[in-house]
């Protein structure tokens, strides 16, 4: 039966070197529960320690309150997806994914009966008796899949499974993990470095980096109300600005341009501040507005992307690119290279952070700890 | 204005050349084996004669039982002993480890014979293990010759191709299925047996079948330490050479035997491997972890024990070179008699092994370079032939391509018998294979739009495949035959048979001395062979900066 994973504190060192420094982490039964940061943040040493691959150097991992520090790999019944799949190359599509099932010795008339149920879930039924290497990247993952969640296995750890596919696969892989996922109603632990594929699967999301935690949340909260400068920026695009906290809930931009901010904090009058707005979360008001001038634009149908240039003083230095999404849907012209606009932050919207960026200033968003 | 040189023309006049060579060299030979086999030796005329004797004589049906069962102990011994070698090398931190598997690939570089011939030394009935044991304990060791000595000579000699063939198979293994399985519910043991074992059975196979052949095909072993026990290729040797009552006719009747089951072999495993091979490559493969106590003791202990007995022939070799000598007979302390005496009487041997070795090399590298860029570029049905002949080497036992050479060419129109010519063809048709394929290997990492390319630029098909392809494909190339000119200069079964007073090489001088029991002069020349295989070795590891011989 599926289980809640329990983080408490957990350590990973290799030699001298802290890859996680003690992280702690609730993981609800049947949630899809994914980790998401940039290659290297350690996400993937996290799901092999949860898998029993790596070893846990300190604190304690538990499936529903029971410790499973000390229980070697395959006796935690895990159903695992690998990056590159790991199908047996020796054995028939049916033989992978009886394997696990012949192993805890079950009936051969329940074997094939569970096995056909699950050909048909992840819908490779005729290539049943093909061996693998017949088979493209998109049934292998089936395959992969199939052999991990066959088993009931207490959790499904999937680790970054899509990255070997190509994009329109991918999209088409990332809906049937989710559907399989929602009918098996099993405990997920998904890694992935892609943030739009996290968005769309998880139901929640933990980016790290470095080891850390720095945000835990569904989707559309880690989107809408980041916690620092690094989820921001990681996740979607936000361009960052310049501004002062000038009165009560009130900043004011390098421009003298000054927003009302109802979620901002109060006691921060005075403090240099960082605000982050998203390509979509301005709207073109004469006059109202900071100003702008066109760079460029890439016309994608539905809607419109700008780069834009600031004044040096507006915007925080060293930023890939400030973006603009023009909405097609309710606008009246396109803008052209060159030209000069004024754009306005929505002030419900936008995000408030620390000049150092490394928390935010909205009302209710809290640090990870 | 002149017919300009273009490549069709050119490869298509080289396809023809090479097929005419095989055509007389390689299929004339065989076939006058196979029409021989049937003549009556004395009318000339059609029977089925020679093998109804064979069939019905115990003499001689026994040495091809005798032969099956030496060879199957062999194969199992071999696979019994590689295996775990290649899985504790692959997953346990070793002591020594660079150092073992060059003293492994050394002892599966050096001829047979020159081990079965040591352990005489050693063991035999006047051997110094022999001697020190009667004489200060009165223990009676058990008999080196025969049975047991064959499979002690063999299988020291052999188990490290399947070593080789165990660990390319077990490095190509990615971590990730173990732990795939692991994660399934799969204990260690069961993963080794459910997973890894299958995985390189088809390896392995074809590993076991290279065992199988070379000790189906090797003559000096059994004629050396196997004393009354006939083998096939002492057999087919004794009966074509013998002075009394033996007949070609009947050496070749058993020769197509042997044929035949190397054939059949062959094709089976080929079979075999093709359904039933995986491609694989490794992303992360098998980490070595480190062991303690007695699991280490004794994996250490059991490799070092069987590389230590698989080096000791070379190195009694070596110091008996040195042992101070009156003819047969050791005196004590070292001198340097021994190779005086080669020098002054069996220089013509040394120089031949260097000259006909060189010269075959040369013909094996161009014909190696142009087969492999036939066969891979340029696919028709007659480079299919060409590629289809390449593999006969691979069935047909030394002492067997000797005598249908020597049967084809003793006689009008081409008589090529006792000369230097036929000993030189006998070595390329054998050792062939190993440039040709590390040479296909290389060629198929190139791509062919580099040619496209230069054709592009202005150089002429020709030109191209000289300037730009050729020299691309000579690390492959010059790889592949420093392991051919290695097993050339130690080639004994087939020129044992071709050789004459004048064509003599080293390792049928050694066998000679051996058979004559001067032990010293056998003893330096053997370590003059294996002091050119191990500079050889070292310069294979300088050029491919490799660590391994893929055999």
């Amino acid at each position: 039966m599926s289980v809640a994973i329990g983080i408490d504190n957990v350590v990973k060192r290799y030699g001298n070197t802290t890859i996680i420094p003690g992280l702690s982490l609730d993981i609800k039964n049947g949630e899809f529960f994914t980790l998401l940061g940039p290659s290297g943040c350690g996400k993937t040493t996290l799901l092999r320690m949860i898998a029993g691959f790596n070893s846990i150097e300190n604190g304690v991992i538990s499936f529903d309150g029971n410790p499973i520090n000390a229980i070697p790999a395959n006796r935690r019944n895990i159903g695992m997806v690998f990056q590159n799949y790991a199908i047996f190359p020796h054995m028939t599509v049916r033989e992978n994914i009886e394997y696990g099932l012949k192993l805890r010795k079950i009936p051969k008339d329940q074997i094939r009966g569970r096995v056909n149920e699950i050909l048909a879930l992840v819908r490779i039924g005729e290539y049943q008796d093909r061996l693998p290497e017949r088979l493209s990247g998109g049934q292998q993952q089936r395959v992969a899949l199939a052999r991990a969640i066959v088993i009931h296995p207490s959790v499904l750890l999937m680790d970054e499974p899509l990255s070997n596919l190509d994009a329109k696969l991918r999209v088409e892989m990332r809906d049937v993990i989710r559907n399989v996922q929602r009918k098996v109603g099993i405990t997920t632990v998904y890694v992935t470095h892609d943030q739009e594929e996290a968005l769309v699967v998880s139901d929640r999301i933990a980016v790290m980096k470095q080891g850390v935690i720095q945000q835990v949340g569904k989707p559309q909260d880690i989107y809408a109300r980041p916690t620092n400068g690094f989820v921001s920026t990681f996740i979607g695009h936000s361009n960052l600005f310049t501004a002062v906290v000038s009165g009560p809930r009130t900043v004011r931009f390098a421009n003298g341009c000054s927003l009302e901010v109802p979620d901002l904090t109060s006691g921060s009058e005075g403090r240099n501040v960082v605000v982050a707005v998203r390509p979509e979360e301005f709207s073109v008001q004469e006059g109202a507005g900071i100003t702008a001038k066109i760079t460029g634009s890439t016309f994608l149908g539905k809607y419109v992307n700008y780069t834009l240039s600031f004044p040096d003083e507006v915007i925080v230095p060293g930023q890939p690119s400030i973006e603009y999404t023009q909405n097609l849907g309710n606008c009246e012209k396109l803008f052209e290279t060159g030209q000069e606009i004024s754009l306005r932050p929505n002030p419900l919207k936008i995000n408030v952070l620390t000049e150092d960026m490394e928390q935010s200033l909205i009302r209710g968003v809290q640090k990870y700890v | 204005m002149s017919k300009k040189f273009s490549l069709p023309d050119f490869w298509k006049a080289l396809t023809i050349i090479i097929i005419l060579v095989f055509a007389v060299f390689l299929v004339y030979p065989l076939l006058s084996l196979f029409l021989s086999s049937f003549r009556d030796p004395e009318t000339g005329g059609w029977t089925f004669d020679n093998f109804v004797k064979f069939f019905s004589r115990r003499f001689y049906y026994t040495a091809l039982w005798n032969s099956f069962l030496v060879t199957g102990c062999v194969t199992v011994l071999t696979v019994l002993i590689g295996i775990p070698m290649a899985y504790f090398m692959t997953s346990f931190k070793i002591r020594g480890k660079t150092a073992l598997e060059i003293l492994i690939i050394i002892s599966m570089m050096s001829p047979a014979f020159i081990g079965a011939y040591s352990w005489v030394l050693l063991g035999g009935r006047n051997g110094v293990i022999t001697k020190f044991l009667s004489g200060l304990f009165g223990i009676q060791t058990p008999s080196i010759y025969g049975f047991g000595g064959i499979l002690l000579v063999f299988t020291l000699k052999l188990y490290p191709f399947i070593y080789m063939y165990a660990s390319g198979a077990l490095k190509k293994i990615d971590v990730s299925l173990g732990e795939a399985a692991e994660s399934l519910g799969c204990g260690s043991v069961r993963k080794v047996a459910t997973i890894i074992v299958p995985l390189i059975t088809p390896t392995i196979l074809a590993g076991a079948l290279l065992v199988f052949m070379n000790a189906l095909a090797d003559f000096g072993t059994p004629m050396l330490i196997g004393e009354g026990y006939r083998t096939m290729p002492v057999l087919i040797y004794s009966e074509f050479i013998g002075e009394v009552g033996g007949s070609a006719n009947f050496a070749a009747s058993m020769a197509t035997i042997m044929v035949f089951i190397t054939a059949i072999m062959f094709i089976g495993q080929k079979h075999f491997v093709n359904k039933k091979s995986y491609t694989m490559s490794a992303l992360r493969p098998i980490q070595p972890k480190e062991i303690t106590g007695l699991k280490s003791i004794f994996v250490h202990a059991f490799l070092f024990i069987i590389i230590g007995l698989s080096i000791i022939p070379q190195l009694t070799v070596i110091y008996t070179s040195f042992l101070n000598t009156n003819q047969a007979i050791f005196l004590p302390g070292f001198s340097l008699v021994s190779y005086k005496m080669i020098f002054s009487n069996l220089g013509s041997a040394i120089r031949n092994t260097y000259l006909f070795g060189l010269i075959a090399i040369l013909l094996i590298v161009l014909l190696g370079l142009f087969i492999a860029y036939l066969s891979v570029r340029r696919r028709n049905f007659f480079t299919g032939i060409i590629d289809s002949l390449t593999m006969f080497p691979y069935i047909i036992p030394g002492s067997v391509l000797g005598i249908t050479l020597l049967l084809a060419f003793n006689d009008e129109p081409l008589i090529l018998s006792g000369t230097a010519f036929i000993i030189i063809i006998s070595l390329v048709i054998r050792r062939l294979p190993y440039t040709l394929r590390s040479s296909s290997a290389i060629l198929y990492q190139i791509s062919p739009s580099i040619e496209e390319a230069s054709i592009s630029l202005g150089a002429s098909p020709v030109k191209t495949f000289f300037r730009i392809t050729a020299v691309m494909m000579l690390p492959g190339v010059l790889s592949g035959a420093i392991l051919s000119w290695i097993t050339v200069i130690n080639e004994l079964s087939s020129s044992v048979i071709l050789y004459t007073a004048g064509t003599r090489t080293m390792s049928v001088a050694v066998y000679q001395e051996v058979v004559r029991a001067s032990y010293g002069t056998a003893a330096a020349l053997a370590t003059i062979l294996t002091a050119t295989t191990v500079i050889s070795l070292i310069l294979f590891y300088k050029l491919t900066g490799k660590k391994e011989v893929n055999v």
